[in-house]
């Protein structure tokens, strides 16, 4: 296992320095004046324009940029957003905001998927299976920034179950319906590893001896059937995890919730490029950390895995 | 019982061994992909996921068959009629600024297609290659394109396009949207084709095409390839769906499409600064982009499951 940790790790730094290395580049070898693009069609004032060369060394070779870059992304020296705080403050407050809102949509997704699954394997081939996979993939069809929309104005707006934007007050019972659509959007994945391992084990040995000993489906079903299943769906919930982290921007944006996302969104609104930069880095790094953690799960789950 | 001779089991001529045994020469040839055909043919969904995609190339191709409106002539546009609701030449109604909804959704499905297509044909012109000589010559080869490929498959596509629109923002067409996509999302492409490559290559065939005398690069092209390609084109079904997605989120936030071309992103945009008094104007533009990524999303399962022998086996 310690191995298998050791080789992950290995693995991320050339990958850490790709990523952020090609982020870089896209931003600062481009032909022309790379601050000016940054902002698009506004120009910043001079005091702004020379505090961003000298924030990113603009005045030195493209390789030394970089370098100069990495140490203050690892030492913390992101600079400041638009509205003069510290990159790293901003982060200290909006990451807790988006960690939750991602814990529970993934907590939904995975009982929307590993119920639904459930139900679907023990029904396969049958009426309400075939309509169940269908829902899902209509569901997975809807582009989240849609969806989005839909639960605000229908069950927000609508029927009033929920609030309909977020704002400073974020809890558990105020992020519940972005939560929640979020996951409606996701589960057609998950329900169907369920659903093929619920296949798998109905027919396996191990379930035909629990029968054999006299045991009710009532048992069968939860104990031997279902748990067994839930493996796949454990690992693909840890890795829509990882992919969240990195994705809630537009859901952040239409719910007003004050998570990393919605700093993001609003500096694509407001044509903030320097902001984009830092935290669409940030949101890789952290994305390229979950999924060295989800990798370390499944190697938790399924031993195999270490000795491939 | 006198025989002499007394057969347990039928004579070999009166079984109905022989039949089996016998290849039937008028029997239908079978291929892969006819194979797919005939199990796609038994599918209702298909037949659903076919007519709204052939419905969205025809809107593509000549939208003027499906609206008399065209709602890039300067006065199509009737602030009186600012999200006004359907009257007789206008099913759906005015968006705020008084243009015809339904002409607006005729005109941005070519731009939602385009992207689909040439986001599609860049994310194969990448991917293919690249998983292809991996997995097919192997060694520092393989290490080195993987490697890439992990960089690639590491950095989450959709935050990748947003930098590039907002550093290429005086460039913002169909073709920079396509390659800012495409260009990030090839890395899940080469994974595929490098395992399917990896499981080809063992074959007989491959190694008869080589000992036969052609050159490695001979063989990949014209063995190896074609026969570990089904699973990539499923995938770029799947991928066209979402690059649509792609395209009208990047639109949506303001970094995609500029307004003068119709993209259903754009609609659902402007619209949504009235969504809590009028929601329909972005309802409509956004139904169509569901529909749209529903058939493609249908089309690319569908065409998963008939492509993969193993899979029509157990269903």
């Amino acid at each position: 296992m310690l191995r298998y940790i050791l080789r992950r790790l290995l693995q991320a730094i050339p990958v850490f320095f790709g990523t952020t290395f090609l982020l870089y580049f896209m931003v600062f070898s481009m032909p022309g004046d790379p601050i000016l693009a940054l902002f698009g069609d506004r120009t910043p004032n001079e005091a702004v324009y020379n505090s961003l060369v000298e924030q990113y060394n603009l005045d030195e070779p493209f390789i030394v940029q970089y370098l100069l870059y990495m140490r203050d992304l690892f030492t913390g020296n992101l600079g400041v957003t638009f509205s003069g705080r510290s990159v790293n403050e901003v982060f200290a407050d909006a990451f807790p905001v988006t960690l939750m809102l991602v814990t529970m949509a993934v907590i939904f997704e995975f009982v929307l998927a590993a119920v639904l699954g459930l139900i679907s394997g023990l029904r396969a081939g049958k009426l309400s299976d075939q309509f169940n996979l269908v829902v899902a993939l209509v569901l997975n069809s809807i582009p989240a920034f849609v969806a989005m929309f839909f639960a605000q104005y229908f069950i927000a707006l609508g029927l009033g179950w929920a609030p309909v934007t977020v704002g400073a007050n974020a809890t558990w019972s105020t992020m519940w319906l972005p939560a929640l659509t979020i996951a409606l959007t996701l589960y057609v994945v998950g329900m169907r590893l369920m659903r093929g391992s619920v296949i798998e084990s109905r027919g396996a040995d191990y379930v035909r001896t629990a029968y054999a000993k006299g045991l009710t489906s009532r048992r069968v079903t939860p104990v031997h059937v279902a748990r067994n299943s839930l493996i796949p769906v454990i690992t693909n919930t840890a890795a829509s995890f990882g992919a969240l982290i990195a994705g809630t921007t537009v859901t952040e944006g239409i719910f007003n919730i004050p998570g990393i996302g919605k700093v993001l969104y609003d500096a694509i609104i407001g044509g903030q490029g320097p902001t984009i930069v830092s935290f669409v880095t940030i949101l890789t790094v952290m994305y390229i950390i979950v999924n060295i953690l989800v990798d370390l799960l499944y190697a938790v789950l399924d031993p195999r895995i270490r000795y491939v | 019982m006198s025989d002499k001779n007394p057969h347990y089991v039928a004579p070999i001529e009166e079984s109905d061994q022989t039949e089996i045994d016998q290849v039937k020469l008028s029997e239908r040839k079978s291929t892969l992909w006819l194979d797919a055909w005939r199990d796609l043919r038994r599918r209702p969904l298909f037949y659903v996921a076919l007519v709204i995609v052939i419905f969205i190339v025809a809107m593509s191709v000549f939208p003027s068959w499906f609206t008399d409106i065209d709602p890039y002539a300067t006065d199509s546009a009737d602030l009186s009629k600012s999200n006004g609701p359907a009257e007789p030449g206008h099913p759906l109604g005015f968006t705020r600024q008084g243009q015809d909804i339904w002409a607006r959704i005729v005109y941005g499905a070519s731009t939602s297609l385009s992207v689909g297509l040439i986001t599609v044909a860049i994310t194969a012109i990448l991917g293919v290659p690249m998983g292809a000589i991996a997995g097919f010559f192997g060694g520092w080869v393989d290490s080195l394109l993987s490697r890439i490929g992990d960089i690639f498959f590491s950095l989450p596509y959709f935050l990748a396009a947003v930098v590039v629109m907002t550093v290429l923002s005086d460039y913002r067409n169909v073709w920079v949207i396509s390659v800012a996509i495409g260009g990030f999302a090839w890395a899940t492409l080469a994974r595929i084709v490098r395992a399917e490559v990896l499981q080809v290559k063992q074959q007989e065939y491959v190694q008869a095409s080589t000992s036969l005398g052609r050159s490695r690069m001979g063989t990949l092209i014209n063995h190896v390839l074609p026969n570990s390609i089904t699973p990539a084109i499923a995938y770029l079904t799947l991928a066209l769906g979402a690059a649509i997605v792609a395209e009208a989120t990047l639109s949506f936030l303001g970094i995609g499409l500029p307004n003068s071309i119709m993209s259903w992103g754009n609609e659902i945009s402007q619209a949504s600064i009235t969504v809590r008094t009028d929601p329909l104007p972005l309802i409509y533009p956004s139904l169509a982009l569901i529909i749209t990524v529903l058939a493609f999303t249908i089309l690319g399962e569908l065409l998963r499951d008939a492509l993969d022998p193993k899979a029509r086996a157990r269903r």
